[in-house]
């Protein structure tokens, strides 16, 4: 059943790694195998972190002054240069104090333009901040350069159009980088560039047996554009004084190379996600090896760490304010993946995965990294309670399951984004979007016209007849509407990332992965749980349909009582788990770009406020434009039996139809957590236990009180770092918009 | 059965003993209640509640009764008081309810509490579901003024994995201050029995100012529950006006609308009083 696998002999290799077991990783690229042989699992509790230095602590209020301008101003400062690897200069916050160095340009929290995605992003990104676009840059990119999104909107369909116009689609990354690629940035530190150059070029000529088709053609000219973006990494290091071709050969300098490789990606690419990877326990390797050499102490270590995660903390692009309205607060995404086991039992818990919270105290709260535990019962003890105490302390970071992912995707996956998991180096996705169920309900009941517009959106059919919903009858004209629906955005997101590939290929994060990755298309939906609800009102209660002058029902009056999503109760529950799961055939039915494997999400961010914007009356009584859940969350306050319950009702959707994710945003009342911080710890670790020992998905902890969260609205000034999880991601709360604020002041708290 | 039609009404949809529910049992037959009370076979509930934290040990399911024979003035859920203004569940459907979270609570290091009202009222209900819920392996406890606790027989003491007790004061003018003219002998009993059959005890106090925060009642309740040698854990919970509102839609003669809830300070003294005691006092 395996292959059998010949390990090298083990010989000492060359330089400093010599102290390193060597393995398979010597012979080919393969991080993990690295990691396997060298890493120590830690047992223990966070007794041993260090605080902060003085040094940390004095660059970081440098920053923080800034953020304090930077808010008001919306964005601190712009360079029209439009980015690459190497159109900056070297920038320091603090050149002479800083540790890891690399800014995205020549200065801190200063944006670049990247017009590859689109043109207009930037000039709107500019104009919305009162920056006047330079216009040679956009004479080159309407008269010399084609954008990703100009070509985008030369192949969609008039379907696409339609749909997105009427936002039954909403948020497809045509005008901007689709992102959700993790470059396995490791492999900068451990392999040095000269060596990643080297397999590239080997791999590259493998293909020159091959027949010149269409894919094979596009294979060779992107693993060229790879090997030239390589080249660019060394040269943008250089700039800085380094030397990257080589492997890193000290902790210091493998955090440094790693960085490097991610603020390469960054320069080039604003993706909308742009994660980091799983490079906490691969660094302790360095780390444990310094400190036993005695060239490091543990506030030493803390420092670096801090250093690097103050860097993470500060990537920025320029985006516009409808962009902020799908998405708010201006989030990066810069996703590390923590802890999780081996696929030899052994937990991937080191003293850096600690260190890596350890920044939630030494820096303060904050929604980024994102770090993003991936947890199950069987990790460590100590490791368990520490992450609900970080978690109870700052409402900053994310779980999910170990469990579930590592048998999906491997025990070396990481989440890009919110909720995405992938093999590093060995899988990338093709992102896209949400269609809004709920919405497409309504089209189903309305012949395909628009509840709001009143417009032809869908091919038109037989509106449904008399004064209440038969549920046979909605099902079954849903059922269809979805086929239509799913062969529309499959359409969409094949044009999307065919020109995207093509005009904005990410050249740095792909010379990072395996030739030829596992590729998946990463659709999504919305308003789940007010399809349950409505399903379940047509079927357990009696709905009746409210029409306008034109024959439209734009609203319903719902007689009698229904079972509510989130309350742990089979007749609704079944019924969310059947649409995610229909859906999700559907999609499977439509052929995809590059033969990508089809995944979907239930997951919102913030634009369930949107989605709910632009959806009309729906049977489960929401009115007209209120917002939705979040991801796969229960409609707010309607999960009235507590979050066991609740979390029960979300557990039931399943992973095998959502393989990109399925969210969970929980907030618990501290006081309800327990009477003292060691109950809160323990009961917090006891929930955690519970729903990942089970089929719970993920989990974004915030404990808090509404008190203190309608006090920041009116007081921002008094809680700058406020950091509060939304769905898949974490924001300062004082920089939501109003409406999502009150969205957040409204969900359940349970045990208020 | 007799009650299957009474039974039909909507879910527990209330999220904590702190909504108010009122009449939800009142059609159920006299002689329907009756037989329930005697045999258990159906019980009254105000609410039910996952995921509690604060309700014993763990993660926990939580139901509450309804009937009370105190009638405490600091009490915050005084429509519990009454029998009928809970919702009729037979034993069966109750027992099927907690089932669906069995294995989630184990996971939980969490269990079943049975609270109120005072669940002794319906003794035998209460008797049987948590019977019940132990076989399941589940960890069971009932939080009770012990006012009724002869009603248990030691058999169902014993499918009772931990007993929250709520003294409301040891001496006994004190007791029928606070509880509207109930004495204490009863409860006090109990105690002691709990700590002759070695069960497991938690112990639970109201602060409230200017009625129980008085350091020789609190100093004797103290030394009483430490003298019986099973009690894991005290908590002194303080008075809070989440309850106002139901004396006022009750017209009820609300005696603390007036009372502050306690300082820091004041709670921090209290649990130095148990402390001292030799209990494990949060």
């Amino acid at each position: 059943m395996s292959t059998l696998i010949m390990e090298p002999e083990h010989k000492p290799a060359a330089k400093k790694s010599s102290a390193f077991k060597p393995g398979l990783w010597t012979k080919e690229i393969n991080v993990r195998n690295f990691m396997q042989h060298n890493y120590e699992p830690y047992y223990g509790d966070e007794s041993f972190l260090a605080g902060p230095t003085k040094r940390t602590t004095a660059i970081w209020k440098k920053l923080t002054d800034l953020f304090v301008e930077e808010r008001k101003k919306g964005v601190l400062d712009v360079s029209q240069i439009p980015s690459s690897i190497t159109a900056h200069d070297a920038g320091y916050i603090d050149k002479k104090n800083e540790i890891i160095v690399g800014l995205q340009t020549d200065a801190p929290l200063k944006r670049a333009i990247m017009p590859n995605g689109g043109l207009k992003m930037v000039t709107n990104g500019l104009e919305a901040y009162g920056y006047k676009p330079d216009p040679k840059v956009i004479e080159i990119f309407t008269k010399y350069r084609k954008t990703h999104n100009e070509g985008v909107f030369d192949a969609y369909t008039q379907d696409v159009r339609r749909c997105r116009s009427s936002h039954v689609l909403t948020g497809l990354p045509d005008a901007y980088g689709r992102g959700r690629i993790i470059g396995d940035y490791r492999r900068v530190a451990l392999y040095g560039v000269d060596r990643l150059i080297e397999v590239k070029k080997a791999e590259k000529l493998s293909l020159d047996d091959q027949w010149s088709t269409d894919a094979i053609i596009r294979d060779r000219e992107e693993l060229s554009e790879q090997i030239r973006a390589l080249g660019e990494l060394k040269e943008m290091a250089a700039k800085y004084g380094f030397d990257i071709s080589g492997p890193a050969s000290t902790a210091k300098e493998a955090v440094q190379w790693l960085y490097f490789g991610y603020l390469a990606a960054v320069k080039e690419q604003n993706g909308a996600a742009m994660s980091l990877g799983r490079v906490s326990t691969f660094l302790d390797i360095y780390f444990e090896r310094d400190l036993e050499n005695g060239t490091l102490t543990e506030e030493k270590a803390q420092e670096i760490v801090d250093d690097f995660v103050i860097k993470l903390r500060i990537v920025r692009f320029l985006r516009t304010p409808e962009y902020d309205d799908l998405f708010a607060g201006d989030p990066t995404w810069v996703t590390e993946s923590i802890a999780g086991m081996a696929d030899d039992g052994r937990p991937l818990v080191t003293k850096t995965s600690f260190r890596f919270l350890q920044t939630l105290y030494n820096l303060g709260p904050a929604p980024e990294p994102n770090l993003t535990i991936w947890y199950t019962p069987q990790l460590p003890e100590g490791f368990r309670r520490f992450s609900s105490k970080v978690a109870i302390d700052t409402s900053s970071i994310q779980f999910e399951s170990d469990e579930i992912m590592r048998m999906a995707w491997g025990d070396d996956g990481a989440i890009a984004c919110c909720v995405s998991p992938m093999a590093m180096g060995k899988q990338m996705q093709f992102f896209g979007a949400r269609a809004n169920l709920a919405k497409a309900m309504l089209y189903a009941i309305n012949g395909g016209r628009d509840e709001v517009s009143g417009k032809q959106i869908a091919p038109p059919t037989e509106p449904v007849k008399g004064d209440y919903l038969d549920f046979d009858d909605v099902v079954d004209r849903f059922d269809k509407m979805m086929d239509w629906l799913a062969g529309t955005y499959a359409s969409a997101m094949n044009v999307i990332h065919y020109m995207h590939d093509k005009y904005a290929y990410e050249r740095i994060e792909m010379a990072l992965h395996d030739y030829a990755p596992l590729r998946t298309m990463a659709f999504g939906i919305a308003g789940m749980s007010v399809v349950a609800d409505s399903l379940s009102a047509i079927k357990y209660a009696k709905v009746k349909v409210v029409r306008d002058d034109t024959g439209l029902i734009t609203d319903y009056v719902t007689e009698g009582e229904f079972p509510l999503f989130g309350n742990n109760d089979n007749r609704v529950d079944g019924m969310a788990a059947w649409l995610v799961s229909t859906f999700m055939k559907k999609l499977r039915q439509f052929p995809l770009y590059r033969n990508a494997l089809h995944t979907q999400s239930v997951l919102t961010i913030t634009s369930n406020v949107v989605y709910g914007k632009a959806t009309g009356n729906t049977p489960d009584g929401r009115r007209k434009g209120e917002p939705f859940a979040p991801g796969a969350n229960p409609m707010h306050g309607r999960d009235s039996h507590g979050i066991h319950a609740s979390a029960a009702s979300v557990a039931k959707i399943p992973y095998r139809d959502a393989q990109d994710g399925i969210s969970l945003t929980t907030t618990l009342v501290p006081t309800g957590l327990g009477r003292t911080e060691n109950d809160r710890i323990t009961n917090l670790t006891s929930i955690l236990d519970g729903f990942f020992g089970t089929t719970g998905y993920h989990m974004n902890i915030n404990v808090l009180n509404r008190d203190t969260l309608l006090d920041a609205m009116d007081h921002p000034e008094k809680y700058p770092s406020l950091t509060i999880r939304v769905s898949g991601y974490a924001v300062n709360f004082v920089r939501l918009t109003r409406e999502q604020q009150m969205d957040v002041i409204n969900r359940t708290f349970h045990g208020d | 059965m007799a009650t299957e039609t009474a039974i039909e009404r909507p879910p527990l949809e209330a999220k904590s003993p702190f909504e108010m529910r009122v009449h939800l049992g009142e059609d159920v037959p006299e002689t329907d209640v009756r037989s329930a009370l005697k045999t258990g076979d159906m019980g009254f509930l105000h609410s039910f509640t996952t995921g509690s934290a604060v309700d014993g040990p763990g993660i926990r399911l939580v139901a509450w009764t309804t009937a009370c024979m105190f009638r405490c003035q600091y009490c915050h859920n005084p429509d519990t008081w009454t029998l009928s203004n809970g919702i009729p569940v037979t034993l069966e459907k109750a027992i099927d309810e907690v089932r669906k979270y069995s294995n989630g609570l184990k996971a939980m290091h969490g269990g079943f509490t049975l609270s109120g009202g005072e669940p002794l009222m319906q003794d035998r209900f209460a008797a049987r579901l948590l019977s019940a819920v132990k076989q399941m392996g589940v960890h069971t406890a009932i939080e009770t003024n012990g006012y009724f606790g002869d009603r248990l027989s030691d058999d169902d003491i014993r499918n009772i994995d931990l007993v929250i007790l709520d003294m409301k004061a040891f001496t006994r003018a004190q007791h029928e201050l606070v509880t509207g003219g109930m004495h204490n002998e009863d409860v006090l009993e109990f105690a002691n029995r709990l700590a002759e059959l070695k069960r497991p005890m938690w112990l639970r106090y109201v602060l409230v100012p200017g009625l129980t925060d008085i350091p020789e009642e609190m100093e004797a309740v103290a030394d009483f529950a430490a003298s019986l040698g099973v009690v894991e854990r005290a908590e002194i919970l303080p008075f809070h006006q989440m309850g106002k509102y139901k004396w006022e839609r009750l017209n009820l003669d609300y005696k603390l609308a007036a009372t502050e809830t306690p300082t820091r300070d004041g709670v921090e003294k209290a649990i130095a009083i148990f402390r001292e005691a030799g209990l494990d006092a949060v």
